[in-house]
């Protein structure tokens, strides 16, 4: 009892969250409220008994992710005041539409289903030491591949988002107007 | 008691909903990327949800491919806000519809 209500307390903070984060008019706002629904997120994590991934996801996401977009929110701020702009697009009413309607096409068959009303079957436990040891042997392929995956992600993160210096852009600009007048000097000489 | 695993479905269909409806309703590319994320979310708490509610929950399947999921999520947003600080730089905006042009 004690549990189902602390989950559907964790469950209406983090949907209530969820909606703020996605309806609020301040940019900053939706990222502060993104940040408190993935901390929601990892309670209820934490209540499925994934200690590790729940701890995880409030590392990844409330700690750098919400960072990351605080950081964008900040750096792009000058567009957020233009006179008469409205937020949301213009067939947002549609898109308001589409997302009930996926939401009507997950959600009906999952209440419709008898099989899926069943409490823990059995029960879980992922200790940390369990899941190194098979991070180390099972997915160990998978363990490398994510980090190339994240290095070429860092790497390019850096290169796109590096400002252009001002002397590569004057050394890159004019050298076809140089190369043709060194070329005419030396031809004239 | 434990709640059944169908509230934990619903819980995750209703916020994939709504960052599906922010994705596609607001203008704002950073909101979009937000929605996005919650998307992803949604879809780790079904892996969790069915790994803890399921016959063999010894088997960590759903436990590894969360964090899996959640190392390329980062990737994705380090990627994604480093082209929107790239693309604001040039075109002086964030919002959706003033990027549809293919040609800088």
């Amino acid at each position: 009892m004690l549990n189902e209500i602390a989950f559907y307390l964790i469950a209406a903070v983090t949907l209530a969250f969820a909606v703020a984060a996605m309806a609020l008019r301040q940019l900053i706002h939706c990222a502060l409220c993104a940040a408190a629904a993935f901390a929601g997120l990892a309670t209820l994590y934490l209540q499925l008994d994934a200690e590790f991934v729940g701890f995880a996801q409030l590392l990844v996401y409330v700690g750098a992710i919400a960072i990351l977009i605080v950081f964008a929110v900040l750096l792009t701020r000058a567009d957020e005041v233009l006179p008469g702009s409205r937020r949301s697009s213009p067939s947002w009413l549609m898109g308001i539409a589409a997302a009930v309607l996926v939401l009507a096409g997950i959600a009906l068959p999952i209440l419709s289903s008898p099989s899926l009303r069943h409490p823990p079957l059995a029960v879980a436990d992922a200790p940390v030491k369990l899941i190194g040891v098979e991070l180390m042997t099972r997915y160990v392929l998978p363990l490398e591949m994510a980090g190339v995956l994240l290095t070429a992600a860092l790497m390019g993160a850096v290169v796109i988002a590096m400002r252009e210096e001002p002397e590569i852009k004057a050394q890159s600009r004019p050298p076809a107007a140089r190369g043709v007048e060194t070329g005419e000097a030396v031809s004239h000489s | 008691m434990n709640p059944l695993l169908t509230h934990y479905l619903v819980v995750s269909a209703l916020l994939f909903s709504i960052g599906f409806a922010g994705a596609v309703a607001r203008r704002s590319v950073i909101i979009v990327l937000i929605g996005i994320e919650l998307m992803l979310n949604a879809a780790n708490l079904n892996f969790i949800a069915f790994w803890r509610y399921g016959a063999h929950p010894e088997a960590l399947t759903g436990v590894m491919f969360v964090l899996f999921s959640i190392a390329i999520a980062a990737a994705e947003a380090a990627v994604g806000l480093a082209l929107i600080i790239a693309i604001y730089r040039q075109r002086k905006t964030t919002q959706v519809d003033g990027l549809d042009r293919l040609k800088g």
